[in-house]
Formats: structure tokens, C-alpha cells, sequence
């Protein structure tokens, strides 16, 4: 393998996990908060199809990623309602939501099939491009993966450093206790949702104007259910989130590098390297049972009722 | 006065982790013939389902108000096909066709059921007294795609994506590698398998890894037009699957290998209202028209489009078949004697590459 083959490599890592790391951080500030939503593949899908739509027609590709995030954004509204409001049980909830979301963005979607739009081109960033193995990897991507840094960084320092993330994370663990020191719990968990929904509607515009610039119907493939997958394995760590998405990556394209390159392994096992490398790098790193019992959020999936 | 009724109606049921999505449409007029058609994928994927739909579109024009078509999109292959296929039996279609291989059991069964409903599978091999099959020779239009290919690579590297190793796709895969040794030995086909029919993602990325070891012509065997759009941004050449991808790849587009039904529904339907439909297994190719490669880029120098439609015709006419001895195997020993041609039942079963393949078909 030479040097420029592994660049490549590299930076087709960071692409193909970038999806998996928005939706996946989404869903990560959503789950501290309590909130289970099982919805992510349903909000994806209707992003990508309202973002790809609002492309095509107004060919403003910032608008495209708007109202691809604000579909995501009104998807999990409809999650919120049901589960805060009415109490209704999360994982149906979330699970219809996403039978929904992918029914609804066939149905919109149908006479938007087959249209070509101009995707998102990279930005390369002068120098720093050039640089060997990682400057294309970090340097030469497009504003969406610059972007996913951004949230990845904010999220880390919202969760681990920052006075709003500690209230976030009181009423994941114990909302009665968040709720009797006088913290907004409904009002939380419900902004909690909306980023979540946000995330997942811009990664599912992320799939139809730049990793793969069209609409066809189910085109998220089932990224949302590694996402939340992820979010369980990286033990509710943003920076595990971050490795686990980007491992992801690379071992989907080495899948595929390493077909091309011939070597004799057969493609059903590389097949699944992706799912089996990513499962047991994240178990050995969370394999301290003390650690293990500390990490899930201890009311995640419970509704919550304020008492008076 | 054609009137016509659109409903679409979407519900989603979740058995497990599974979720199928059914639309219905229908078309109301007075004692019109009624025509099934059942989709293994939505009628949105721009490839398999979407050509069948379009064959069904063109049926509905060509008859106007003498038919009425109902179609169910996303059927599961199995216990569900059955259901769908009995209650369009059972709702008063007298022809229907289902149109992926997972669906053959079920035809099969629904098909002794209801003796006097006409039942069209199509690729599989199980006939019944009223359940006749249909498949396209796709491989032909490989075999143009292939030469076309041959001929445009300029670093002699030529990529194939594949969904599954069945024998239809090794077949499809072999018939690209006889143009090569025939028109540019000297090309090398890389392969890779992408375990999907679709997944526009892994398309993408496959198409890019491929490019990223000097492949400058992309070849493809799953439905999303994903490679089309790769292969367009990096300045490289790709082939168009199932359905036409020019708008994809204005550039890199140098053919589509279309799968036409159109002449084959019409034909059908014709059929049964002339009560002439009898039940048989039809292979269809170039001749009949369901294979057709529509365009050519303007990329292609005039003698290759001339050498490519002139295999076009020869194929039509039948003095040129791909599938005729001696032919070898990869490891070098005799499949195909001399003179011999293999006939579609044989090259419905092949589970071998030919000569000049340097992989192995994964087990």
C-alpha cells in the first residue's frame, strides 16, 4: 500500500463516519437527557428529502440543510409530544416514528427520484491539504465534515464542562431530584429531543446533497440504527462516539480497498468487520464493570410525571 | 372519458425489525381487464421496481380504459408475497405479474388456487398450467457495455460492483470479462462485492476506492445510480444499470444497459384479451426489445459506437452469442467444449469465472 492509498483511505473514513457521528451525537445529548428515541432513521429520511427537495427546487444548498434540520427538528416534535405529553411508551413511539418517517419521505420523495443536484463540493484548505496521510483527511473534506468537528467538540465540552450539560445530565439520572431542586425537566428533555431531531435531519441532508448528492427512497440504508448503536457501545462518551463512527468508516472502506486490492479474504467476512471491529473495540474499552453501571443514564427510556 | 382515480395509500407494518410499505393504485373504467403487479423494492429506486413500473405505465397508456392496474411496492420475498399475491387473485385480476425471484413459491401456490387467473414470474424456472416466467438476457447488454469499456479505459483497469454472488450476477460479470479478452486482453476487471442491491452510500464509496487503484471505467450490478455520480465527479467513465442514469453524469455516462418490459407487459395483456395467453417460460433479449441501450456519450470515438451498435445488430440477429466453446475457466480447465454453446438454462446456473479473472467467487 503506498502513501497516497492510505490519504485516501483516511479520508474516506472520516466521510462515510460523518453521518454516523451527527446522528449519533444527536442522539447521544437526547439519551443523557433520559429520552430513548428510536426514531433516528425516520428523521434522517425526512431530511434528506426535504433538504434534497428544497435544493432542487431553489438550488440554495444552505436552505437545503435549514429546512433539512427543521424537518428533523418537527419529526422529534412529534416524538416529544407523545412521549412527554401524552406518556406514551418510548421505544414505540420511536420505532413508529421511524415506520413513519420512511413511508412519509417515500410518499413526498416519489416525483423526486431520479433528478441529479449539484452536492456540496469540498473545501480545501490551503497548505494544510497537503499535508501527508491526515491533510486530506482533516483539510480536504467538505464544510459538512468541518461542521460535525464543530458539533463534536461543542458537544464534548456541553457534557463534560459546561454548567448546562451537569442540569442535562441530573435529569437523565434522576429527574424527581433535578425536579425538586427547581430544574425545568420538561423543558430539558424537550430541548434535548429537538438538537437529536436537528442531528439526525442534517445527517440524513448530509446523505442526499453531499456524500451522495440525489433522492431515492430508504437511501439512509439503516445508518440511524448503527448511530443509536453507537451511542450504546461508546458508553455515552462523546469521544467514543467520535472513535466509534470514524472506526466505522474505516472499516466499511477497507472492505472495499481491500477487494479491489485483491486481497484473499473472502468479502462476506470483510463484510462484517465494520459491525464486528466496532463492537469489540468499544466493548474492551468499557469493559470496567464498576464504570459499565455508572454510564447509561439511570432513567433513560422512563417517562417522567412532575409530581406537585 | 377516461377517468381516472390515483390513490396512494401508505401504511407501514412492523414485523420485528422489518417494515414493508404497500401503495396501491388503481384505475377505475367500465369492465376493464384487471393487471397485477408485485415489487420487490419501492417503485422510487430508479432501478428494478422503477422499470417494472414503467413497463406498467406504458401498458396503461397503450390500452387506456381497456385495463385497470393495481400495483404493491416493497413486498417482502416469503409468507407476505403470498397474502399479496392471493388477495390481487382474490380481488378480481385476471393477470399477475410478480416480479422477483423470491416470489416464485408463492406464485406458485396462489397460482393452483385460483386455476382461472393468469400468473407471470418473472426470473424464475417454475411453470404451472396458468404460470408462465419471464427474464431478460441482461448478459447481452453486459456484452456491449463490456466492449465499450474495453475500448475507452485508458489505464486498462476496469471496476465492477456487485451486489451478491448468484449465478445471474457471475454470468453478467463473465460476459463483461469475454468482450475484454476479446477487444483488450490486457485490461484487468476488479471486483468488488458490496453484499446490497442498494445502498446508494457503499455504491459511492465502492466507486471511489476503485478510482483511488487507477479504475477509470465503473461497471455496476446494484440499482443506485451512486457510482454514476462518483465516477462523474472525479472525471471517470461508468455504465448506467437498469434504468437510464445519463442525468446522473452528463460526462462519465458512456451507456445504460435499460431492462425494457414495456413490450413485453403490452404483449402479455394483448394475450389474455385474446385468449391466446398460454403458459411458458420466455427469455427475452435485444430482439424483442428488452434489452436496449437507448444513447451512447459523444465522449466514444464514431468507430467504437459503429463497432457497438454493429454487436448490437449481430446480437439481434443472432450471428453473434457470446456463450460459445472453447471457453475456461479461471484455473485454466476446459468448461465449454468446442463449438458448443451454452444454452440460458446452463448460464442460469454458473457458479465459475472464466478465463482472465484474477479473484475468486466468494463462498
Amino acid at each position: 500500500m503506498d502513501i497516497d492509498l492510505i490519504t485516501n483511505i483516511l479520508y474516506a473514513m472520516v466521510r462515510t463516519g460523518t453521518p454516523l457521528l451527527i446522528v449519533a451525537l444527536g442522539e447521544l445529548i437526547c439519551e443523557k437527557s433520559g429520552v430513548l428515541n428510536l426514531g433516528q432513521e425516520g428523521m434522517m429520511l425526512m431530511g434528506a428529502v426535504i433538504g434534497f427537495i428544497a435544493t432542487l427546487t431553489t438550488g440554495s444548498l444552505v436552505l437545503g440543510f435549514a429546512l433539512a434540520m427543521l424537518s428533523g427538528v418537527l419529526m422529534s416534535l412529534i416524538f416529544g409530544l407523545i412521549t412527554q405529553e401524552l406518556f406514551a411508551n418510548q421505544v414505540a413511539t420511536g420505532l413508529a416514528l421511524t415506520i413513519f418517517g420512511t413511508g412519509l419521505s417515500a410518499f413526498i420523495g416519489a416525483g423526486f427520484v431520479g433528478k441529479p443536484v449539484q452536492g456540496l463540493d469540498p473545501i480545501f484548505i490551503p497548505v494544510l491539504t497537503d499535508l501527508p496521510l491526515i491533510g486530506r483527511m482533516l483539510f480536504g473534506q467538505d464544510l459538512l465534515v468541518y461542521l460535525s468537528f464543530v458539533i463534536f467538540g461543542g458537544v464534548y465540552w456541553f457534557i463534560n464542562h459546561s454548567r448546562a450539560g451537569l442540569m442535562l445530565k441530573a435529569v437523565g439520572e434522576n429527574p424527581d431530584s433535578a425536579h425538586a431542586i427547581g430544574l425545568p425537566v420538561f423543558r430539558i428533555r424537550y430541548l434535548a429531543i429537538i438538537f437529536g431531531g436537528a442531528m439526525a435531519g442534517l445527517a440524513g441532508g448530509y446523505l442526499s446533497l453531499a456524500y451522495t448528492p440525489l433522492w431515492v427512497e430508504n437511501m439512509s440504508s439503516g445508518r440511524g440504527w448503527i448511530a443509536l448503536a453507537l451511542v450504546v457501545f461508546a458508553s455515552w462518551k462523546a469521544e467514543r462516539v467520535l472513535l466509534g463512527a470514524w472506526l466505522f468508516g474505516l472499516m466499511s472502506i477497507l472492505h472495499l480497498v481491500f477487494q479491489g486490492l485483491g486481497v484473499a479474504i473472502s468479502p462476506n467476512l470483510l463484510a462484517i468487520l465494520p459491525y464486528l471491529a466496532t463492537i469489540v473495540v468499544l466493548v474492551m474499552l468499557s469493559r470496567d464493570k464498576l464504570n459499565n453501571r455508572l454510564v447509561a443514564p439511570v432513567s433513560l427510556g422512563r417517562p417522567f410525571y412532575a409530581k406537585s | 372519458m377516461n377517468r381516472r382515480h390515483f390513490n396512494k395509500l401508505l401504511a407501514g407494518i412492523a414485523t420485528g425489525a422489518l417494515a414493508a410499505t404497500f401503495s396501491i393504485s388503481s384505475a377505475f373504467a367500465a369492465d376493464p381487464l384487471k393487471v397485477g403487479f408485485v415489487y420487490v423494492g419501492p417503485i422510487g429506486d430508479h432501478g428494478w421496481s422503477y422499470q417494472h413500473d414503467q413497463g406498467r405505465l406504458s401498458a396503461e397508456e397503450y390500452f387506456g380504459d381497456k385495463i385497470e392496474t393495481t400495483y404493491v411496492e416493497n413486498v417482502a420475498e416469503g409468507a407476505d408475497a403470498e397474502r399479496v399475491i392471493r388477495n390481487l387473485a382474490k380481488s378480481g385480476h385476471e393477470l399477475i405479474f410478480t416480479t422477483s425471484f423470491g416470489f416464485m413459491n408463492p406464485t406458485l401456490k396462489v397460482a393452483k388456487q385460483f386455476p382461472k387467473v393468469k400468473f407471470e414470474h418473472a426470473t424464475g424456472y417454475k411453470l404451472s398450467k396458468n404460470m408462465g416466467t419471464y427474464v431478460s438476457k441482461t448478459f447481452e447488454g453486459r456484452y456491449v457495455a463490456g466492449y465499450v469499456a474495453a475500448e475507452m479505459t485508458e489505464t486498462n483497469k476496469i471496476g465492477y460492483i456487485a451486489s451478491f454472488p448468484i449465478p445471474e450476477v457471475i454470468r453478467d460479470i463473465n460476459t463483461v470479462q469475454l468482450a475484454l479478452n476479446k477487444y483488450n486482453p490486457e485490461a484487468e476487471l476488479k471486483i468488488i462485492w458490496v453484499n446490497s442491491w442498494f445502498d446508494p452510500g457503499k455504491e459511492a464509496d465502492a466507486a471511489n476506492a476503485m478510482m483511488d487503484q487507477g479504475v477509470d471505467v465503473i461497471l455496476q450490478h446494484t440499482d443506485s445510480p451512486a457510482a454514476m455520480q462518483a465516477a462523474e465527479r472525479r472525471g471517470k467513465y461508468a455504465v448506467g444499470q437498469a434504468s437510464d442514469m445519463s442525468s446522473f453524469g452528463p460526462n462519465a455516462h458512456l451507456l445504460s444497459v435499460i431492462d425494457e418490459w414495456s413490450p413485453h407487459y403490452i404483449h402479455q395483456i394483448q394475450a389474455v384479451m385474446d385468449g391466446t395467453w398460454e403458459s411458458k417460460a420466455m427469455v427475452e433479449g435485444m430482439k424483442e426489445g428488452a434489452i436496449v441501450v437507448p444513447s451512447f456519450n459523444s465522449a466514444i470515438p464514431a468507430d467504437v459506437v459503429a463497432n457497438a451498435e454493429q454487436i448490437i445488430a449481430d446480437i439481434k440477429s443472432g450471428s453473434l452469442y457470446p456463450w460459445v466453446g472453447p471457453l475456461k475457466d479461471n484455473k485454466g480447465e476446459l468448461k465449454v467444449a468446442e463449438g458448443v454453446a451454452l444454452t440460458f438454462h446452463e448460464l442460469e446456473q454458473m457458479d465459475w469465472y472464466v478465463e482472465g479473472i484474477n479473484a475468486e467467487i466468494p463462498k
